[in-house]
């Protein structure tokens, strides 16, 4: 790797690592603080859903599935038992989530395209009515209050760090997911199943393989979001959670690694600083959306890519490849 | 001579329609052949047959003595088919280097890592940069396959079957759609490979200079069945390949 090359691969996590660690050290306020709290475990969530979407070409409907079970574990645990059951909770829920996919995986995965997309919503519209229906057990529509963390993470600039810090690791774990052999099958297989399988390689293997890992980091995030917001609730599995990331994804740019991390950040300080005027702010996000999808389909940060590489003079690559990455026109995938 | 693939009474039918007609022969190691036989014929078909893209009827194939009837795609890849496809088949938003490194890592049963960064396997790199060598395409390297042209992506197609370091190599019409400068530099280089990597290969070919050229063996299918099959000198002068088939300049 010449150097270069590794500025590239560094300097965005300089950047990450630069602005979320400063937030509690300049004099914000603990909104602002929940509000990057938010960007950070919104930006994982969109990131692991990505690597379904704009890696291996899933496009799932229902990842508020694990995001939900991740956060109802957490919450609920804390709950029954008590404060020191916040962590053990969250490690359950992500290994919930796991076996979750791993059993529902095999039936969602034997379909694809639009049938697929639709599937992934059944299981987690179902899992949605569930806990909506089932008052006694999860609390239905009034959610759970009162979910605090235990020990120094109750305090809120901790609990940021820990945050920060488990985040950070799981981005750069998917990271290297993508840059991997197991991550240019999957690039493969949303370019070409068919030839996948005249390499040798099992499709359907592999989908489930990112699947799986997928949920689990949603689950991770949904674990992570209870401690932010000390409570939970049934919309947390709802198809518009699944919508949410979807949106900022495609926002950011689902060809680039980052561009999901970028997007949840956008479309949560939109909500914040629009909101703060208008009840109608998602009024706002669809006009915005509307215009990416339009005029820039490949999110923000594959538009900036593309015209760096037109600086260049260099032919906008089509990239999401071991050295630097970007995607294709989505639209017409 | 040893067979390494062996199709006997091979059978394949859509609705009424005999795709494949009690097709039998034999391919022995080593052997550079052509499937030849017009639009129709079901060359395309026996391709999907061998490789268990589809399922005949009735009748065995064997490869290397085993039956691989029934086995899936990726199973009998494994075994040692490699195939290139008449519509091009590559991985269009990757680099050259990275459509020809995934086969390389699919051979070395790497694919399934997930921590290590793709381009420091060493083995597969090299591997995938000595075939880019072969073909021509080193230049290339670093372009993503989509900006290639027809011809390149083409032979691009046949890389990745190559860096399977397949036994036996099915090409599915090589030189379609290119030019006839192309058509003879793939025919020289298709048959270079052959005697580089040491292959098996059978290809379907409507160009009849590549076919009589390098070809050793020639079958021709017409609808379904095997007509015929020989060294190219006696499919040339088979009164039936004529008429069926070749036509009376021949």
């Amino acid at each position: 790797m010449n150097s270069s090359v590794k500025l590239k691969e560094t300097a965005p996590w300089i950047v990450l690592i630069l602005i979320f660690s400063l937030v509690p050290v300049l004099n914000t306020s603990d909104y602002q603080l929940t509000l990057a709290n938010h960007m950070l475990v919104w930006g994982l969530f969109a990131v692991s859903f990505n690597m379904l979407f704009g890696q291996t070409g899933m496009l799932s409907f229902g990842q508020a599935l694990y995001y939900g079970l991740g956060a109802y574990f957490t919450g609920m645990l804390v709950d029954r038992i008590g404060p020191e059951w916040f962590l053990p909770g969250m490690g359950m829920g992500i290994i919930a989530a796991g076996l979750l996919a791993l059993a529902i995986g095999p039936l969602t995965i034997r379909v694809t395209g639009v049938y697929f997309t639709v599937l992934t919503l059944a299981f987690a519209q179902l899992a949605w009515g569930i806990t909506f229906k089932w008052y006694e057990f999860t609390g239905g529509d009034d959610g759970i209050q009162g979910i605090l963390p235990p020990g120094i993470l109750n305090d809120p600039v901790v609990y940021y760090y820990f945050t920060l810090a488990l985040v950070l690791a799981s981005i750069w774990f998917l990271r290297r997911i993508a840059h991997s052999p197991f991550g240019l099958t999957l690039r493969c297989i949303r370019q070409n199943p068919e030839r996948v399988r005249f390499l040798g390689r099992r499709v359907r293997r592999n989908q489930l393989g990112i699947y799986i890992i997928s949920g689990v980091f949603a689950a991770l995030a949904g674990g992570l979001v209870a401690g932010v917001d000390n409570s939970i609730h049934t919309d947390m599995f709802f198809w518009t959670t699944s919508g949410e990331v979807i949106l900022m994804s495609v926002l950011g740019g689902i060809g680039q690694f980052f561009g999901p991390f970028l997007g949840a950040g956008l479309i949560i300080l939109i909500e914040d600083v629009v909101g703060a005027y208008t009840e109608y702010w998602s009024f706002i996000i669809g006009a915005i959306m509307l215009v990416m999808v339009i005029l820039f389909p490949m999110g923000v940060l594959g538009e900036i890519q593309k015209l760096r590489a037109r600086m260049k003079g260099r032919h906008a690559k089509r990239e999401i490849t071991g050295e630097g990455e970007l995607g294709t026109d989505p639209r017409t995938r | 001579m040893e067979p390494i693939l062996v199709l006997d009474k091979v059978d394949k039918a859509f609705g009424g329609l005999h795709v494949t007609d009690n097709v039998s022969f034999t391919v022995n190691r080593g052997e550079l052949s052509a499937i030849i036989g017009p639009n129709g014929a079901g060359k395309t078909t026996l391709f999907n047959l061998i490789t268990g893209y589809l399922r005949p009827e009735s009748g065995t194939i064997r490869f290397k003595g085993e039956d691989i009837v029934g086995l899936r795609t990726q199973k009998i890849v494994a075994r040692g088919i490699g195939r290139s496809f008449q519509i091009t088949s590559v991985f269009p938003e990757e680099t050259v280097l990275n459509n020809i490194r995934i086969s390389s890592l699919s051979r070395l049963k790497q694919t399934t890592n997930f921590v290590r960064p793709a381009h420091r396997f060493r083995r597969a790199t090299d591997a995938a940069h000595h075939i880019l060598d072969s073909l021509g395409l080193t230049g290339q390297a670093e372009r993503p396959a989509f900006e290639l042209a027809h011809g390149d992506q083409k032979l691009l197609d046949i890389g990745v079957a190559l860096a399977l370091e397949p036994e036996l190599i099915l090409m599915d019409e090589p030189t379609a759609g290119m030019s006839p400068e192309e058509r003879v530099l793939t025919r020289e280089l298709i048959r270079k490979l052959w005697k580089e990597y040491n292959l098996t290969m059978v290809f379907i070919e409507h160009d009849m200079d590549m076919v009589f050229g390098i070809a050793q063996v020639v079958r021709v299918l017409q609808q379904g069945a095997l007509l015929v099959e020989g060294t190219p000198d006696e499919i040339r002068n088979n009164k039936e390949v004529i008429t069926a088939y070749l036509g009376e300049e021949l």
